[in-house]
């Protein structure tokens, strides 16, 4: 039996498409069917031209193939709304569900920080929060690592044309989730997230910066140790991904500013928001198949199909 | 330039725009002191929150001495006359920060966007709209886009539940010519039930003519602050504007030597510092950079030794806009590098 999980893509778009690419590198996983709702889209298009299954009748239709190309896990692309309805349908026949949206109806999944803990639960559903979350989250935890962090604020700065639509009609969704997340696994006692959409011509490489505000003086040694190592944490799946300068230390405040350039497989380069979502999602989704081919997981039964 | 008998309604900054000149302290005193005086002389509406807006306190921007619910509930009911509003950036405050304004009695929304962003708006000046609130669409940096693309952005948010669209200087970048042909332009492209309005900065000495260019043009809402206090080298002063308007006749409805009152009495005391076309105040009008990056960049300047100037320009060239106040320790921290200075 393959090492590889069988995947199910929901949501043929920029995510869905890059996803797909990505995926095809992936020694863990690989992807079998494109799920869209528009039977002339180009990403269904795409995704036939790449070689997998297509649907375009949305995740009904891909639910009687699930058992029998044995699918073990879905990533949703979609959107907040009708991600509820999928995950529980593919949950109800086993697949594990990596959630793209803002949705957040299962734990929050910042890779480098607690997707070992979610993977041994084995989580059927696990969010992957916002790309500022994924770019942000790995350095407020590698401060409260060290010591405790009273507030951690961060700011996302994208570029206009990586800020699709969904975004844009409700950034508010962005903030809550991002600064939730930046409690929960950052470690934050508070949280705070701003976005920043900036038009400028070349797009500029995704920017952000993290503010931590410690209880205590900050061991500037320790701290900064910290955030050089988790910046290797986060390169192993964003190689793009660069501290640009800090940690800045004054006072209680720790301030560390980063870029994050994405691989340019189907997004430009400039989408680092973009591309840390897709690299964490499938990163995600490949520690679960290495825990099951280790052993330490047990994947839910399921008559086998092939 | 004939402005005779025309109907100006002005809008105080100098407790909002004026923050960032403050960096965000003024007091609860301070604030009820300025907004009653500014109410008695006959200011129609008032603008009053963080100087980044609702929920802009933040290390990025600055935290203030008070919370915007501390601000807006100590002001609000000592009104007699003025309408309160409040700011709110889509990306930095969120549509909790918008009820919580409603619930103090704010009675005016105002949803800045960058110029070329307003599809962010949708979500806020829905709800404001939906709330039964005056509901402006607050276009900043509006130099760095065209008039075409500007009423396009216009019209989004007019779509969303706007009453009013505000060409918003917030470089203090443009020149007159400029905020005739975007005023006239917004202008023309609704009907009446749009009102149309002008926030100018004084970077580039031309607040007043500026505004009263924007009035000609069309526009009935004119921003200001009393004594010029706001970002930059601040916003048209509203006792110097008001003093102008009284001497074309346009009708303001404020009286002049109360508000020169207020400017030399109450807000010229407060100032940290003299709010003047500097150096580097000057510079964010002549690179077109926005203008609560200023005291950011001097504080760079003392911290790292590179110039504001040096700083601000090339902030400019990279097309940085409003709320990135992070870049500048970033940019900082680079040239710094660059030089060998750390």
């Amino acid at each position: 039996m393959s090492k590889k999980l069988k995947a199910v893509i929901i949501g043929p778009g920029n995510i869905g498409t890059d996803l797909l690419m990505k995926m095809q590198r992936s020694d863990w996983i690989e992807p079998v069917w494109m799920v869209g709702i528009d039977e002339t889209s180009e990403g269904l298009r795409r995704a036939k031209e790449m070689g997998i299954k297509t649907c375009s009748t949305g995740v009904d239709g891909v639910l009687p193939h699930i058992i029998e190309d044995d699918i073990r896990v879905a990533f949703d692309a979609t959107s907040a709304y009708v991600h509820a309805e999928n995950s529980r349908k593919l949950n109800a026949l086993g697949v594990i569900m990596i959630d793209l949206t803002p949705a957040a109806i299962g734990p929050f999944c910042v890779p480098p920080v607690n997707l070992k803990e979610l993977t041994e639960k084995l989580e059927m559903n696990v969010n992957m929060v916002t790309c500022g979350g994924q770019a942000t989250i790995p350095m407020v935890a590698a401060v409260s690592q060290v010591q405790s962090v009273a507030y951690g604020e961060i700011i996302a700065t994208v570029s206009s044309h990586s800020a699709g639509p969904g975004t844009r009609k409700n950034i508010d969704e962005f903030t809550r989730t991002t600064a939730l997340a930046v409690e929960k696994i950052g470690g934050a006692g508070k949280g705070k997230a701003i976005i920043v959409i900036n038009p400028a011509e070349p797009p500029l490489i995704m920017r952000d910066t993290v503010h931590c505000l410690t209880e205590e003086e900050p061991d500037q040694k320790a701290i900064t140790e910290s955030v050089l190592a988790m910046i290797v944490e986060v390169q192993k799946y964003v190689p793009g991904y660069r501290l640009k300068n800090g940690p800045v230390f004054d006072g209680k405040r720790i301030s560390i500013f980063l870029e994050v350039e994405g691989l340019g497989d189907f997004l430009p380069k400039y989408s680092g928001n973009l591309d840390i979502m897709t690299a964490a999602g499938l990163r995600t989704a490949e520690m679960f198949a290495n825990e099951a081919h280790e052993g330490n997981i047990q994947l839910p039964a399921r008559a086998q199909g092939v | 330039m004939n402005l005779k008998g025309k109907k100006v309604v002005l809008h105080d900054m100098s407790l909002r725009d004026g923050m960032h000149a403050k960096q965000h302290q003024i007091s609860l005193e301070q604030m009820v002191t300025v907004a009653s005086a500014l109410d008695d002389a006959g200011m129609p509406m008032i603008e009053v929150t963080h100087g980044d807006g609702l929920g802009g306190s933040s290390v990025n921007y600055g935290f203030p001495a008070h919370s915007d619910e501390e601000y807006l509930q100590a002001v609000i009911p000592k009104m007699k006359q003025a309408k309160v509003s409040a700011l709110l950036l889509p990306g930095i405050g969120t549509v909790d920060h918008l009820r919580m304004a409603k619930d103090c009695g704010v009675s005016s929304i105002r949803v800045a966007t960058h110029c070329t962003e307003a599809d962010v708006s949708e979500q806020h000046i829905g709800l404001s709209a939906k709330l039964g609130m005056d509901t402006v669409g607050f276009l900043m940096m509006a130099h760095m886009t065209s008039a075409e693309r500007l009423v396009e952005q216009a019209q989004l948010m007019v779509s969303y539940g706007a009453n009013c669209i505000y060409c918003t200087d917030s470089a203090g970048y443009m020149l007159p010519d400029e905020v005739r042909e975007k005023i006239s332009a917004l202008r023309s492209a609704f009907g009446k039930d749009i009102e149309v309005g002008f926030h100018g900065h004084h970077n580039m000495g031309m607040a007043i003519a500026n505004s009263l260019e924007a009035i000609d043009a069309g526009a009935n809402r004119i921003d200001g602050s009393v004594a010029g206090l706001g970002a930059g080298a601040g916003n048209t002063p509203l006792e110097i504007f008001v003093a102008v308007l009284d001497r074309m006749q346009a009708n303001h409805g404020i009286d002049l030597y109360k508000i020169m009152d207020v400017a030399e009495d109450l807000v010229v005391p407060m100032m940290d510092r003299v709010i003047r076309v500097d150096r580097d105040a000057l510079t964010l009008g002549y690179a077109g950079v926005y203008s609560s990056f200023l005291l950011f960049a001097q504080r760079a300047q003392a911290k790292y030794g590179i110039a504001a100037r040096d700083l601000l320009v090339e902030l400019g060239r990279r097309g940085t806009v409003g709320g990135q106040e992070d870049m500048i320790e970033d940019l900082a921290l680079t040239m710094a590098k660059e030089k060998g200075l750390i």
